[in-house]
């Protein structure tokens, strides 16, 4: 396949940033999306030029690094997947394709598509956890049930991989799909209990002073979210939320 | 310098008992006066931080990624061992032990071990009181399933994302102490040189990546949990970003690397498809519980089904070779990795290989749909003889336990695993060999601790499946916590290091010597290039067979080619600025070094033994063939060049586990 690549070059987080165009020739349908990018890379540094910056690890849609628009979409085209685990398949013989990185005031861009995403950490420091001692000290694991649909959901929300694709494709950059997914995973545990007033409120005050929007229903979260986290858990969250207002 | 494993005098179930009874302790007030450093927040140094921080040490822990969050350990699918015996299939501490011991290939440590499967449970406890979602059956109590090398069920999983939800477990347990102000985390840095002063680890040398910086960062103890080094293959099943840095220069400040040749090639990964991959994908060891693994009997069928007249579905049975059932009866496909990958290769050498490459064999769930279909059929009071119901009751079942890694193949391979079998081929996947540690997992350099897959410590030759996370967290959670105290007891008046000294200044300058010498390099060929021909060396000739001449050759090849690298290669940008380019060459140049002491080590060891397979040495069966007179740990000490190395040996005893050959028969 031939291609015209549109790539978002930004220097640093000083840098106005400019799309500059790449043709691409001969890319195979098998390679994955990152892989075809790690050739434009090499023809780029051959030249003398510098490669695309862009976070990746695991390269197998798990460890939530990998973060790009494509054509106008978080992670790309297809659905329920990460962006390193796109194939070339996706795309036709002659395609423009466009490359940006993650659009959100709080994930400002580190270099051409890497972001910054530690707001998302800070939300956790601020109650993504259960206070428990770390001494192995603790009953038997069997000593607690748990009905096994409620362990079901608790573990679909836990899914997330913190890839910040909700947030760059809600139009009032909300982290409310993320956020809740925590809140869900440890609202529907008995072990989640302890603390559970406090998680939600510290996690939501946290997300509103790390300048994150409000949600206002659309949905495209849901949409884009790589790991099919869904809206439910918003909605569980919110009524944590009013009944740690009205417990106060 | 004598290596003294430190192992405590004494039963060998009482030895980790006893050691925690008497080992030194730290009063609390005091612990605030000291520092540690733990490198790598993967699941053992993330669940080492958050407990040195909960015991009231002062952390500062370091990872490269943007987020601790995302260490390898996240991609871990299959589970974790514990011996819990919930299932009340037999199993023990000892049942676990030696399953380990034996499964290592009886080249791993028996105290280390024993300990590792006495602390296996509490690991479950812990994780489930941290919210930690496993999967439960109907009854609401805990699910288990079964991996390789075993015959109990005591693997505790979260569907094929086990790692993630440990990792993340971890991970909260960090947050907490993060919020706490306990732990400072250094996100996005790499740590390129360990500080000694006085013989005692005292800190690290980092680099911000993003700023480009260079920092020093001192501490009374320092704590190396930064993974394996299965990079140097190039193409593996590890992330990107995974090396062996850290171990390296902690290797050349004196910790010796040992086994470094014991690589686990693990059985059932995606095969290759073309020259451009960067990396090979795993599907969880698990699949083998229910996935049968087969190539055709005939040279005409594997041909026919190359060239796309024939699908596999449409092969008759008595056709097929099921070689694993057929060669080891009584594990049949859950023979261990080591055994399972070699019987793939032995029948793709053979010419039996079923893709383009000659290099994949099935594995194929048909059967294991029908069983479930039957049985849920049965249950639903349906039709059992409905064929189309049957298959597709049994695909929902399979769908609930794997549903995730089915649907990873087809996005990959683009072809449905529910209709066709899977293929598969062995990939690189892990690293036995590691910085060599003692009992309290220490190092040979004082101070410096290694845990984790770093570290060389428990699975010998071979590791058994859901053992990794298991010894990673064991590690962090209940181990170094411990035996840390006993080396910092000493230190409650030494108080805060100081990084204006001349061994900062050193290490420092050592560091901007290196990375000064990689920008201004001006070569013509980027840091990729020499990778892929390492790799390339690496599988050839230090991959799942070896022997004497080809190790010779690659002893050779590597030296070579890391001349070139150092002459020829070529970094674009600056050191002060984020340069992926030029933190993967720092990466690729101890690869290059390293390579060549995995070769010498895999030349010394003239045996075969779980990962390490010398075709001078088999049986006549074609199995691996051990020699008594290598019953030791490999530590090598650093003498400048690779060559150079210095060999010493740790003499492995057996007092409590008869050493008897290997059979899966
Ligand atoms: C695909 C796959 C599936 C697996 N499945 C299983 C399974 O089912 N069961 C099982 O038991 N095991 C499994 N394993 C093995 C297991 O996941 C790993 O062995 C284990 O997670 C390693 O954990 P770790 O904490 O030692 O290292 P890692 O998780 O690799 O963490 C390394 C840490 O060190 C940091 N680091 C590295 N170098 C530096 C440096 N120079 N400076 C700063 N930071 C650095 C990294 O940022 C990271 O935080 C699997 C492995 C793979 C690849
Ligand atoms: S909710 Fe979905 S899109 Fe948002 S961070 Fe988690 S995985 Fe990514
Ligand atoms: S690189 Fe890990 S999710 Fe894409």
């Amino acid at each position: 396949m031939n291609l015209t690549l549109k790539i978002w070059r930004q220097k640093d987080a000083n840098d106005k940033g400019k799309i500059v165009d790449y043709p691409m020739s001969d890319v195979s349908p098998d390679m994955s999306f990152l892989e075809m990018l790690d050739v434009l890379n090499q023809e780029l540094i051959d030249k003398g030029e510098e490669p695309v910056a862009f976070d990746h690890d695991c390269r197998e849609g798990i460890c939530g690094s990998c973060s790009m628009f494509v054509n106008g979409r978080a992670h790309g085209p297809d659905t329920m997947v990460t962006v390193c685990q796109l194939h070339m398949r996706s795309f036709k013989d002659g395609d423009t394709i466009y490359i940006e990185p993650w659009r959100a005031t709080a994930f400002p861009v580190i270099k051409d598509l890497i972001v910054d995403r530690s707001s998302f950490d800070r939300i956790q420091h601020a109650g993504g956890f259960i206070s428990v001692n770390t001494s192995g000290n603790t009953q038997d694991a069997n000593s607690i049930p748990i009905e096994k649909e409620n362990a079901d959901k608790s573990f679909d929300a836990a899914t997330c991989i913190g890839c910040g694709a909700c947030v760059a494709s809600c139009k009032n950059s909300s982290a409310m799909l993320f956020v809740s997914a925590k809140v869900s995973q440890f609202a529907l545990l008995p072990q989640g209990q302890v603390e559970a007033t406090d998680r939600v409120l510290n996690m939501v005050k946290q997300m509103d002073e790390e300048g994150f929007g409000n949600c206002t229903n659309t949905g495209a979260c849901e949409v884009e979210c790589p790991k099919g986290i869904s809206l439910e858990n918003i909605a569980r969250m919110n009524r944590e939320y009013l009944a740690a207002t009205l417990k106060g | 310098m004598a290596l003294d494993s430190k192992i405590p005098k004494g039963p060998l179930e009482d030895k980790w008992t006893n050691h925690k009874n008497e080992i030194n302790l730290v009063n609390p007030a005091n612990k605030r006066l000291i520092d540690v450093i733990v490198v790598g927040t993967g699941l053992a140094g993330g669940s080492a931080a958050a407990t040195l921080a909960e015991l009231g040490y002062n952390v500062k822990a370091f990872c490269f990624q943007d987020s601790p969050r995302r260490a390898h350990s996240i991609a871990a699918q299959g589970g974790i061992n514990a011996a819990k015996n919930y299932q009340g299939d037999g199993d023990s501490t000892y049942r676990l032990f030696y399953d380990t011991v034996k499964g290592g290939d009886y080249r791993s440590r028996e105290a280390n071990v024993h300990r590792l499967a006495e602390v296996s449970t509490n690991i479950i406890d812990q994780c489930v009181a941290q919210g930690v979602p496993f999967a439960r059956d109907y009854g609401g109590l805990l699910d288990n399933r079964s991996f390789g090398g075993v015959l109990v069920s005591r693997t505790f999983y979260a569907k094929g994302q086990t790692g993630q939800q440990l990792l993340l477990g971890a991970y909260s347990a960090m947050n907490r102490q993060i919020g706490r102000g306990k732990i400072k985390m250094f996100t996005r840095h790499e740590m390129l040189d360990v500080v000694v002063v006085d013989g005692k680890a005292r800190g690290i040398i980092a680099r911000n990546l993003v700023t480009g910086e260079i920092e020093r960062h001192s501490a009374h103890a320092v704590v190396l949990g930064t993974g394996g080094y299965g990079n140097a293959f190039y193409l593996s099943t590890y992330a990107m970003g995974s090396n062996v840095t850290a171990a390296w220069k902690a290797h050349k400040r004196g910790a010796y690397f040992a086994n470094p040749c014991y690589t686990q090639i693990h059985p059932t990964c995606i095969p290759v498809s073309g020259d451009h991959q960067s990396k090979l994908t795993l599907m969880s060891e698990s699949l083998r519980n229910d996935g049968r693994i087969w190539v055709p009997k005939h040279k005409k069928d594997v041909e026919a089904i190359r060239d796309g007249s024939l699908k596999p579905t449409d092969l008759a049975e008595e056709d097929r070779d099921y070689y694993l059932e057929r060669r080891y009866p009584a594990f049949g496909n859950l023979v261990p990795r080591d055994v399972a990958s070699r019987a793939a290769k032995e029948r793709c050498d053979a010419g039996y290989g079923v893709n383009k490459t000659g290099e994949a064999v099935y594995l194929d769930f048909a059967s294991a749909f029908m069983r479930y279909g039957k049985e849920q059929a049965h249950v639903k009071g349906l039709d059992e003889n409905d064929e189309a119901l049957v298959k597709k009751l049994g695909q929902e079942i399979v769908k609930n336990k794997y549903g995730n890694l089915f649907q990873m193949y087809e996005k990959i391979v683009d072809q449905n695993p529910y209709e066709t079998p899977m293929m598969i081929y062995p990939a690189v996947h892990y690293t036995m060999g590691g910085i060599w540690v003692d009992y309290n997992l220490m190092t040979t350099v004082p101070g410096l601790y290694c845990i984790g897959e770093a570290n060389f410590s428990d699975h010998g030759a071979n590791r058994l499946g859901a053992s990794a996370l298991m010894q990673g967290l064991a590690d962090g959670y209940f181990v170094l916590p411990y035996t840390i105290g006993d080396y910092l007891a000493h230190d409650i008046r030494t108080g805060p290091i100081p990084t204006e000294t001349k061994e900062f200044d050193d290490a420092e300058k050592s560091v901007t010597e290196t990375l000064d010498k990689l920008i201004n390099n001006n070569g013509t060929h980027s840091v990729d290039h020499f990778h892929k021909r390492l790799g390339k060396i690496m599988w050839n000739k230090c991959g799942m067979a070896r022997n004497a001449k080809d190790l010779k050759e690659a002893i050779t090849e590597i030296a070579e080619l890391r001349a070139e690298f150092w002459k020829g290669v070529k970094i674009p940008g600056r050191a002060d600025e984020y340069n992926e380019e030029l933190a993967k060459a720092g990466r690729v140049a101890d690869f290059l070094e390293l390579g060549e002491l995995f070769a010498k080590d895999a030349l010394v060891r003239e045996e075969s033994a779980g990962g390490h397979f010398r075709e001078e040495y088999q049986t006549p069966e074609g199995e691996a063939m051990r020699r008594k007179e290598f019953q030791f740990v490999s530590a090598w000490e650093y003498k400048g060049e690779p060559k150079d190395a210095v060999l010493h040996k740790e003499d492995l005893v057996y007092e409590n586990i008869e050493v008897k050959e290997r059979s899966y028969k």
